[in-house]
């Protein structure tokens, strides 16, 4: 048996047995983070926050939810809006917090893809982020089913009819996705099991490979710059501090962290107090009715670029449209064949293609919303021409890009 | 070496172990997904064919999901062509059009224009004519026709009869 000495302090009796102190300096005093990066490397500890603000409403909303199609509609509607002490509350940080984390989400997504941070060493970071940004769009759409609206309904039924996968008529596979001929009560309880357990669960694995995959090539920042960490680190150790290049994680890097995450609570309640309609959809006001469509289906605002790419082609070619969309992104650090990893301005041509992949992205994201009539639909269908034409020519715009 | 050998064994025979308890669980699990006996048995509608105005849409319901009826004017029979005439479900004498009131493309419900006689998806922009058939894309065909057996004056949905059986041969529906 190892030696164990009797303890000074409580510190120093943890300390034997969990080596705490060890464990503080692997986890943050001697985790280094470079000096130049700017606020938009605070986003990852933003979703962190929010992430946990879903985790705590969430509970408080599943101590009186109902997964039950004759109850749900009410138990949210009523019990949790009107019965329940600050019921509204909850609902509301809920609901907004599963909005905003996607607006946060692509803003990290296209930080990351504006300053290489998929590349030399920082691919699995990228590949795990993708896989969360996968897992948190299940979770989104699970959540959706619960308070069995109309919308919920009718996002239900379209969105597990996609796997029939068109022309393959999988009608099989789309009856044993629901349990049932339609969405019913089979549906709306394995939803909520998804909804409540398996997914939070994989989205806290992923969390946990995603900071991991971070450790060794560590955050990138914002020159490019390939940093020496093991020999930053000693200097800053040696008492160099302003000439290191590195710095401490905690407390330094976290308080500048803390400082971005208070001004994003203060916005993030403001929301939650005076503006929290935009994340509740009207239609879902109406309780599920599986003999009548609303007027337009649309889905939540951060899935309708996705959801123009399927809408103006044909089923087949639709989906194939919708497939390579869904994938696409997981694939960036192998289609991006330029050693650069420097911010986009600096590398020519893929500067210009990033902006485009930008601007597109908010094209499709307004014409999805809008009715598939007259000129939106030919604007939306050259956006979504313009969308696969870009990842296609990304590979060879980046072959022909100098190195730097 | 021997000792090895032995662990190496030990290794292979657990892995046999495990990969027999492994596909156990995985159809334990996909049968829990299956849509449970009481669903798939729920069972079947019968109209009574006499109680339609012609030219009037009117839904019914089946295994959850809504049917079309629509009794055919004689002018809509006169105009159809040979894709709506394979459509036809002729209950003495008069025609009627009956589908599955969920669009081909994703499941949405179609909504009924009489003065177009058309039916228009809201939710991508599909388009069918008075028989079902597609004329707009995205969806890929005809609205289907459920499953029935002409008796009489009346029709019962999610039994098969042989004027079902001959659309399904000649690719009209599903
Ligand atoms: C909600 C889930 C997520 C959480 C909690 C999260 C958290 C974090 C944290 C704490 C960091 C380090 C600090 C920073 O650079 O911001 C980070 C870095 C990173 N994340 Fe995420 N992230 C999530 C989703 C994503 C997604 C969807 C992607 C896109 C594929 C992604 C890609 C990256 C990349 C490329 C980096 C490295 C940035 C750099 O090296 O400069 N993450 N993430
Ligand atoms: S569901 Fe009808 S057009 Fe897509």
């Amino acid at each position: 048996m190892a030696h164990f000495e009797k303890a000074t302090s409580v510190k120093d009796w943890l300390n034997q047995r969990l080596a705490i102190e060890k464990v503080e300096k692997v986890m943050a005093s001697e985790y280094w983070i470079p000096k130049n990066i700017n606020f938009l490397w605070a986003m990852g500890m933003v979703l962190m926050i929010t992430f946990i603000l879903l985790l705590v409403s969430g509970i408080f909303l599943l101590m009186y939810y109902q997964p039950n199609v004759a109850t749900a509609f009410d138990s949210v509607n009523y019990t949790i809006m009107r019965e329940v002490g600050f019921g509204w509350l909850w609902r509301h940080i809920h609901g907004v917090a599963a909005s905003v984390v996607f607006l946060i989400i692509y803003i990290h997504m296209f930080t990351g893809i504006y300053y290489g941070s998929y590349k030399k060493g920082r691919e699995m970071i990228w590949i795990s982020g993708m896989l969360l940004f996968i897992t948190f769009s299940a979770e989104a759409f699970s959540g959706y089913m619960l308070p069995w609206g109309q919308m919920s309904y009718w996002a239900g039924m379209v969105i597990t009819n996609i796997f029939s996968l068109g022309g393959l008529h999988l009608d099989g596979l789309v009856e044993w996705l629901r349990g049932d001929y339609v969405p019913a009560q089979a549906f709306l309880n394995r939803f909520f099991m998804l909804h409540v357990l398996l997914l939070p669960l994989a989205i806290l694995g992923l969390i946990g490979l995603h900071f991991a995959a971070l450790r060794i090539p560590h955050v990138n920042n914002q020159d490019g710059e390939e940093i020496d960490f093991d020999a930053e680190a000693q200097k800053y150790l040696a008492g160099d501090k302003k000439g290191s290049k590195v710095m401490r994680f905690a407390n330094d890097f976290m308080s500048k962290d803390m400082m971005v995450v208070g001004i994003y609570l203060i916005f993030f309640f403001y929301l939650v107090f005076y503006h929290y309609n935009f994340a509740m959809d009207p239609v879902n006001f109406d309780p599920a009715d599986g003999l009548k469509t609303p007027a337009h289906i649309y889905p939540e605002w951060y899935f309708l670029w996705s959801y123009e790419i399927l809408r103006p082609f044909s089923v087949n070619i639709g989906l194939i449209a919708f497939g390579f969309a869904q994938v696409i992104f997981v694939l960036l650090p192998f289609l991006d064949r330029s050693p650069n990893a420097v911010p986009a301005n600096r590398r020519g041509a893929f500067g210009i293609w990033f902006w485009l992949l930008l601007i597109d992205m908010i094209v499709l994201t307004a014409m999805g919303k809008l009715p598939p009539e007259g000129a939106f639909s030919t604007i939306g269908l050259v956006a979504a021409l313009a969308f696969i034409a870009l990842w296609i020519a990304l590979p060879f715009i980046t072959a022909k890009e100098k190195k730097l | 070496m021997e000792k090895n050998g032995r662990r190496g064994f030990m290794g292979k025979a657990f892995g046999a172990v495990a990969a027999v308890g492994a596909v156990g669980s995985l159809v334990a699990m996909k049968k829990s997904w299956d849509p449970l006996p009481s669903v798939k048995a729920a069972g079947f509608t019968t109209l009574d064919m006499t109680a339609y105005k012609a030219g009037e849409l009117v839904t019914e319901k089946w295994r959850g999901k809504p049917i079309f009826v629509l009794k055919k004017t004689p002018e809509m029979v006169a105009k159809q062509n040979e894709d709506d005439k394979a459509r036809d479900i002729v209950v003495n004498g008069e025609h009627f059009m009956v589908a599955i009131g969920l669009c081909t493309h994703l499941g949405c419900i179609p909504a009924y224009y009489p003065e177009d006689e058309d039916f228009v998806c809201a939710c991508h922009g599909g388009k069918f004519d008075f028989a079902g058939m597609v004329t707009k894309v995205p969806p890929p065909r005809g609205l289907d026709i459920p499953p029935f057996r002409i008796d009489g004056n009346k029709l019962v949905l999610g039994e098969i009869g042989p004027e079902y059986e001959k659309m399904k041969e000649n690719g009209v529906t599903l």
